[in-house]
């Protein structure tokens, strides 16, 4: 019996199935696994395992070495502000002590509703709109102490569904199919392009 | 006065709204590039790469041409595009994958044809969840479109290309973590020698990695010739190059300026560029091509932007990201944070990197916050020396790849430049800017 919900055991197959090997579909299985959890649930990671032909031990080593993938539960909204250098400048420090106050939480920790959790972030590459904050990986593009303040309000109305899915939620966009070039098809082309290339350097020297 | 009427190559539709979708890709010239390329021998495609002498906008600057004709004694089995854009204040490829996918897209394909291989991958950073979505949907666009997969546009050369997200680590931009991530292991990078990709990449097999910006330039070389690239620019520095601009400028951006032929003041003051300093203050110092690089004072501001002339002054272009600081920034302040994100993304592996970032930070948090002492100077420098031995640039590495000896650049540099600062600093227990 799968951990994973039918529809993303599907996409999770699908995904196995684009890498030469399995084990290369560890990141974006491990996504998928937050997509339905929220965080790296223990059956996600068994399930994860099994897929990769690796082991749970295998998958947690991996995992807790990137900052995307949360061990344990976090809030609906994972709030991230950039504080390096290029947002230090434009007051990164500050929107983070701000963010800290009105969501109700420290850094690192999740609000009592369990609606959100705060991280300082590394640089989110939109330099030029700082200090950078996301939320569950989107630009909200709030540089101001209102303009957060305003977000907050909105998300905990519920208004921004649509455009901020609850956290762990990746990539929407499904791809359309799996890989298109039958690897017979490949072999053929590449001996004869090889074969070609050959006579053309002969004909040259 | 700078030279902002070369033409666009990267950033032609950086003005429309629609320009991530392949109706508007189609209507502005879209994979003309790949069908001139497809009527060409795969050498002769790569030939026009190398006549561009186009530098790889990663960060090295290793000419994409080389790399790839290194390759082609052994045949290629994986070209790997680098969008895992992580060096604090470079945002350059984040609006290339955003703002014009498709461009990308048939960079890719141009480039897999010249190398001849038949599987790419794409590993984008996975904080770019626009950029990811974006990517997938263009891509679903053009196997639709018969631009990749099976027999592209009825040619005899098939490829397929998958988008990898990672998953939050800056050292995966690092060509050879990159391939461990990519091949779903933590992003440990890898001893070269013998792991050069080129050799044994993916897999083990040959590799070609290129960034997400080098791509980007292919159409445009193939429908226009390497020879007119390479008309661009001046010297080694070929092309135009994307440049991101942060911190107390009053126009941040991105801007794409012909290499060389501006400098660091044009970047940063010309109206129609960076537009001077906030609050036009005084400028103090700057940082030439991402957190990496050594800083420069106001006296370098003429410096032409090029990958030599940098290099001769003791820096590096880098990743083609600027950030300014003004006469109100604290220089304490930003070498700390800048350490403090070595320390947290060093991935662990070498000692020098995993425990010299972490004291370095440790005295620079001192410093900044009070509790420092004159003497932390000469300790910082003396753990900066062990990691990069003598203090030069390029640096010496005593690690396994360059995060190590990119960690003393700025707190080498703050030392140096601004010793005054730090005494105050000392005197003051704590930071004069609060």
């Amino acid at each position: 019996m799968s951990h994973l919900r039918i529809d993303l055991r599907q996409r999770a197959e699908e995904l196995v199935s684009l890498y030469p090997r399995p084990r290369s579909a560890m990141l974006p299985l491990l996504h998928l696994v937050q997509e339905q959890d929220g965080y790296l649930s223990e059956a996600g990671i068994a399930e994860v395992a099994e897929l990769t032909l690796t082991t749970p031990a295998d998958v947690r080593g991996t995992a807790s070495f990137y900052d995307m993938y949360f061990l344990e539960p976090v809030g609906k909204y994972v709030v991230a502000v950039c504080t390096n250098v290029a947002c230090l400048l434009a007051g990164g420090l500050e929107l983070l002590e701000h963010a800290s106050t009105t969501l109700g939480c420290s850094v690192g920790s999740t609000s009592d509703d369990g609606l959100f959790t705060l991280e300082e972030s590394e640089c989110l590459a939109d330099c030029d709109i700082a200090p950078c904050v996301q939320v569950n990986h989107r630009y909200v593009r709030t540089t101001t102490a209102e303009t957060f303040d305003a977000l907050v309000g909105e998300l905990r109305e519920g208004k921004r569904e649509h455009e901020i899915p609850s956290h762990g939620t990746l990539i929407r966009v499904r791809r359309s199919g799996g890989l298109r070039a039958p690897k017979s098809e490949i072999a053929t082309e590449r001996s004869g392009a090889k074969a070609a290339r050959d006579k053309r350097a002969e004909e040259q020297a | 006065m700078a030279v902002i009427d070369s033409p666009r190559i990267v950033t032609a539709r950086a003005g429309y709204e629609d320009s991530f979708t392949l109706a508007r890709y189609l209507e502005t010239g879209g994979y003309e590039g790949l069908r001139k390329a497809l009527t060409m021998f795969p050498e002769d495609v790569a030939k026009q790469v190398d006549d561009a002498s186009l530098l790889g906008r990663g960060g090295a600057g290793f000419p994409a041409g080389r790399k790839w004709s290194m390759l082609r004694k052994a045949p290629v089995s994986y070209l790997v595009v680098n969008g895992d854009e992580s060096e604090p204040a470079t945002f350059k490829d984040h609006f290339l994958v955003e703002r014009d996918p498709h461009q990308l897209i048939e960079g890719i394909i141009i480039s897999a044809y010249a190398l001849q291989v038949s599987q790419a991958f794409l590993y984008l950073r996975g904080e770019f969840a626009l950029g990811l979505e974006r990517v997938q949907q263009a891509m679903n666009e053009a196997y639709e479109y018969g631009a990749l997969g099976s027999k592209i546009f009825g040619s005899d050369f098939s490829l397929d290309l998958v988008v990898h997200p990672g998953a939050g680590a800056y050292i995966c931009g690092e060509e050879t973590a990159l391939i461990e991530g990519l091949e779903g292991k933590r992003g440990f990078p890898r001893i070269k020698p013998p792991f050069f990709p080129a050799v044994s990449g993916l897999y083990g097999e040959p590799t070609v990695v290129n960034n997400v910006e080098t791509m980007s330039n292919v159409p445009w070389i193939v429908l226009n010739g390497g020879a007119a690239f390479a008309a661009l620019g001046g010297g080694r520095s070929t092309g135009t190059r994307l440049f991101a601009l942060a911190g107390r400028v009053k126009n941040p951006g991105i801007y794409e300026i012909e290499m060389v032929k501006n400098t660091f003041r044009d970047l940063i003051y010309d109206p129609a560029l960076g537009g001077g300093i906030t609050n036009d203050r005084k400028i103090k110092a700057f940082i030439p091509g991402g957190v990496s690089a050594p800083w420069f004072g106001p006296d370098l501001l003429d410096l032409p932007m090029g990958q030599d002339e940098v290099a001769e002054k003791g820096s590096m272009l880098g990743s083609g990201s600027v950030v300014v600081f003004d006469e109100t920034s604290c220089v304490v302040r930003a070498a700390w944070r800048i350490t403090k994100f070595f320390s947290r993304e060093s991935c662990g592996q070498c000692t020098p990197c995993r425990e010299g970032s972490g004291w370095i930070e440790r005295a620079m948090y001192r410093l900044e916050h009070g509790g420092g002492r004159m003497e932390d100077l000469e300790l910082l420098l003396d753990l900066c020396d062990n990691i990069a031995p003598g203090l030069t640039w390029p640096p010496q590495q005593t690690t396994i790849c360059v995060l190590g000896s990119s960690i003393p650049s700025s707190v080498h540099s703050a030392i140096s430049m601004f010793r005054d600062e730090f005494a105050v600093h000392v005197a003051n227990q704590g930071c004069p800017f609060d």
